[in-house]
This record gives C-alpha cells, structure tokens and sequence, in this order.
C-alpha cells in the first residue's frame, strides 16, 4: 500500500532568497499546517508573492529550506496557486478547467461535471465557451481559482485573489475561500485588505521587507499585536 | 494584346502542360514546407525553452537565415548533389526530390525562426503557471505548440509563399527539365527569355492566385484563431 504522503505541514527553516545584492527574503522561519486560512500581509515589495511561489517549489531559496510534509524537493503535485496576475490559456474557459483537470489526472468522463460545479463555484456558470483571454480581469481571477480547485489540491496558495474583484464578487470569492477551508484544503494567501485578513485568517503573518515581523492567530494578532510595527500596520499607517 | 487573351484561354481551359506545371510547383513547395516544418518547429521550440551558451548568437544567425539567397542554396545543395559530390550517389540531382531538400533547406530557417519567437513568447506568459500544474517537458512543448497554433501555421505558410515564389534553387538543382522538373518560376523565366509570353503570363497569374489564396489563408488563421481562443 501507498503511503498517505501529505504535502503538509509546510515548514520554512530559515529560508533566504537573495537576488544579486537584494535581500527578498530574510530568514524567514514558517509552519503552515491543516487549519483556518493562513493570511500573509505586509506593503508593497514585502515579499508576500515570492514567499508563496517559494511555498508552491517554484523558486529554491537561497539559504535555508523548506520541507512539504517532511520531505524536501516535492514536485506542486498537491498543491495550487492562483498567481496575482494570472495567465489564460489560449482556450475557452471550460478548456482551461480541463487542462487542469487532465494534468491532476483526473478521469475525462468526470470532466464536464468537474467543469460545471467549479464554475458555479467561482460564478462563472454559462461562460464555458468564452474564450478564457477575452474575460474581464475579475472573471479571469475567478476562473484561475476554479482552474486551481481542479487540481484537487491539499494547499491553496491565493495571491491576493480579491484585489481586482468588485465588493460582490469579492464577497463570493471569499464564500469560497471558507467553503474550501470548510473541506479541509489549507488556504495560504496575501491580501492587502485588513477586513478581508480580519474576516478569513486563522493566523496572520506580518511581513516587511522579507521578514516575518509577527505571526500569530489571527484573534491575537488583531487584539494585541506585540511588536510596535504590527500596531502601526494595523492602525493604517506607513511602514517604511 | 492577343498574347493576354491566350495566357487567360491557356488558365480557363486548364491546359494540360500548364497544369502539369502547376501541380509540380505545389507539390515541391508543400513537401518542402512539411520537411521544413518537422525540423523547423521542434527546433524553433527547442531554442525557445532551452538555455545554453551561444543561444543568443544561434538566434542572431537563425534570423539572418531567413533571407538565405536560394540561388546560393541552390549552388550549395548541387554542390553536395553532384555526381562528385558527397551525397552524389544518391542520383538526385535534377530531380523533384532535390528541388524539395533546396527548398526545405531555404524555408527550415523562416519556420524555426517564426516557431522560436511565437513558443517563446507564450512561454514567458505561460511558464510559471505551467510550472505549477507540474507539466512536464514534453507536456510543455505539445500545449506551447497547439496554444500557438494559429500562429504557427502563420510561419508555415510564409514558408510556403517563399518556397512556391523562389526560382534561383530550383532552376539550379532541378534543371528545368520540360516535364519533369519544370516549375511556375522556372517556366516564367525560360519562357519569357524564349518570348512565349502567354505561357509565361498564364502561369504568372496562376503564381499570383495561390499567393493572395494563401494569404487569405493565413489571414484566416489568425482570425479563427482570435476569435476561438482569443
Ligand atoms: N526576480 C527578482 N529580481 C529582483 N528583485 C525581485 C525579484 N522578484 C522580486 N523582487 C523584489 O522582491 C521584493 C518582494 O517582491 P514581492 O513581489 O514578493 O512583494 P509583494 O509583497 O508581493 O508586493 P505586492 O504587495 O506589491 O504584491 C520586491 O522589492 C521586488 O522588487
Ligand atoms: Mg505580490
């Protein structure tokens, strides 16, 4: 029998990623196990989207390591992302489910019911046809988490997954995100907006430039932040 | 002018030498452009996905190839044709078939070229997500070539509309040969030369036709393309 391999907990030990002289991520020590939604926050440049593509395996730190389940270098096999701006493949919208489906395995029969409960999931019910590149940006930010969902994966990555969605659409992509939390996938994403962190996180993770500042439940964090730069964060100002 | 009048009758009555012409051309050029685009795309994609040292300049110079002139292809595959020559056993020189290599050789550069810049150019846009879903290599290569594919039968048939139109090659290795290696461009200018100008005005019209057909063609492509897979 095959063993239950599971690509959680992910586990950040000291991971640095430098880029020439630039120091994207510091040090950054992480354990993102089953749970309520992890929620990365921070300002622009705080390394919130390479920390993700990082936790997927899609860049190698350059110092310390990362461990999926205990084991390191583990294909995305389990995991999936929805990339801040995502790319559409040049198909229609059901064909960019497919795809998806087809590379997690999935059986071709099951395909188009796979199909239709992912769009409706995402709101999207009736565009199957729709060539994928001719959507607005919030339908196709909402079609690359239906073609993430697809992979049947174990942990979700989100990049900011609400930032270009109106306040309805927003509220449906986050009625997901609990739904999906409900199921038992880990959700690990970045979002700029407070409300949305205060709404969804379980735990909260405060970068700033590369570093992890504070990381907590999210019910401490917004109580009683311990450091002075989570405060000043939360209270809406700058940190510079 | 009663020379024009004949060239038309020569084109509506399907004239049998004429027509014997015609279909030599496109077979030629098509068998070219097949031979052209099994070495060109794969190679076009491998370019496109790989790094290696000297990458760069391989690029420089598959560019610089697509304006390869074809009489000095052709000089270069009689060279290697001839009976002297290293390849001389094969007795293909003055044959379709060394009209075909000449040909595939002068439109292998425009396909690769073409193939490289479209696969690469998705290949940014696709990467990361490709990565993501854990496509492997060749998985990679068969979804960049179908996402592309209306722009590379774009490639095709610039290769094409090149290798029907070109007649330094041909006339080189093929010979000319009444019947049996006798193309449209190689019929124009021996015709215009022996002043029977209405065969050579009937197959210029017939050349000029299939050239604006395959430019709808590709014209059409790219629509479908647009319009299916935006
Ligand atoms: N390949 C790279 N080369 C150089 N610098 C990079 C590279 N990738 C990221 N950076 C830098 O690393 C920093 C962190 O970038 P990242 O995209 O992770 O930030 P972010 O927190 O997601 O920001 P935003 O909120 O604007 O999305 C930025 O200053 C960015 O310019
Ligand atoms: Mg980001």
């Amino acid at each position: 029998m095959r063993a239950p391999l599971t690509d959680l907990p992910v586990a950040f030990e000291d991971v640095s990623l430098r880029i020439r002289d630039f120091t994207i991520l510091d040090r950054v020590s992480l354990h993102l196990a089953p749970g309520a939604p992890t929620v990365l926050i921070g300002p622009n440049g705080s390394g919130k989207t390479t920390l993700l593509r990082v936790a997927m395996g899609l860049i190698e730190p350059t110092a310390g390591r990362v461990t999926w389940g205990g084991r390191e270098h583990i294909p995305p096999q389990r995991r999936a992302i929805v990339f801040q701006r995502p790319a559409m493949l040049r198909r229609s919208t059901a064909a960019n489910i497919e795809y998806a489906l087809a590379q997690a395995g999935a059986m071709r029969s099951d395909w188009p019911a796979h199909v239709a409960e992912l769009l409706g999931l995402v709101g999207l019910a009736g565009f199957e046809a729709r060539p994928a590149r001719r959507l607005s940006g919030g339908e196709q930010q909402r079609l690359a988490l239906a073609r993430a969902l697809a992979r049947d994966p174990e942990i979700l990555f989100l990049d900011e997954p609400t930032a270009s969605l109106d306040p309805a659409a927003t509220k449906a992509i986050e009625d997901v995100i609990r739904t999906v939390a409900a199921r038992g996938i880990k959700v690990v994403m970045s979002t700029h907006d407070l409300g949305e962190a205060r709404r969804l996180a379980g735990e909260i993770v405060l970068l700033h430039r590369g570093h992890v500042v504070e990381s907590g439940t999210a019910a401490d964090f917004f109580a009683g932040p311990k450091t002075d730069a989570a405060r000043r964060f939360i209270a809406g100002e700058l940190l510079i | 002018m009663p020379s024009d009048l004949t060239a038309v009758q020569l084109v509506l009555s399907a004239d049998p030498e004429l027509m014997g012409i015609v279909s030599l051309s496109l077979t030629v050029s098509l068998a070219a452009v097949a031979c052209a685009a099994l070495i060109g795309i794969p190679l076009g994609a491998l370019i496109a996905l790989t790094r290696f040292p000297g990458r760069e300049a391989c690029i420089v110079v598959l560019n610089a190839l697509m304006g390869l002139p074809p009489v000095v292809v052709g000089l270069a595959v009689y060279l290697l044709l001839s009976r002297s020559g290293p390849l001389g056993s094969w007795g293909l020189l003055f044959t379709p078939q060394a009209m075909v290599i000449a040909q595939a050789i002068l439109v292998t550069p425009i396909i690769a070229a073409l193939a490289r810049q479209t696969i690469e150019d998705l290949w940014v846009e696709y990467r990361e997500e490709l990565a993501a879903m854990n496509v492997g290599p060749l998985g990679r290569i068969a979804t960049l070539i179908w996402d592309g594919r209306f722009s590379l039968t774009t490639a095709l048939l610039a290769g094409f509309g090149r290798a029907a139109a070109e007649v330094g090659a041909v006339i080189i290795v093929g010979g000319n040969i009444d019947g049996f290696t006798r193309t449209m461009t190689t019929a124009i200018a021996l015709e215009t030369s022996k002043g029977d100008l209405p065969l050579a005005i009937g197959l210029g019209i017939v050349l000029i036709a299939i050239v604006i057909v395959v430019n709808a063609l590709a014209w059409g492509a790219r629509r479908a393309g647009e319009r299916f897979s935006g």
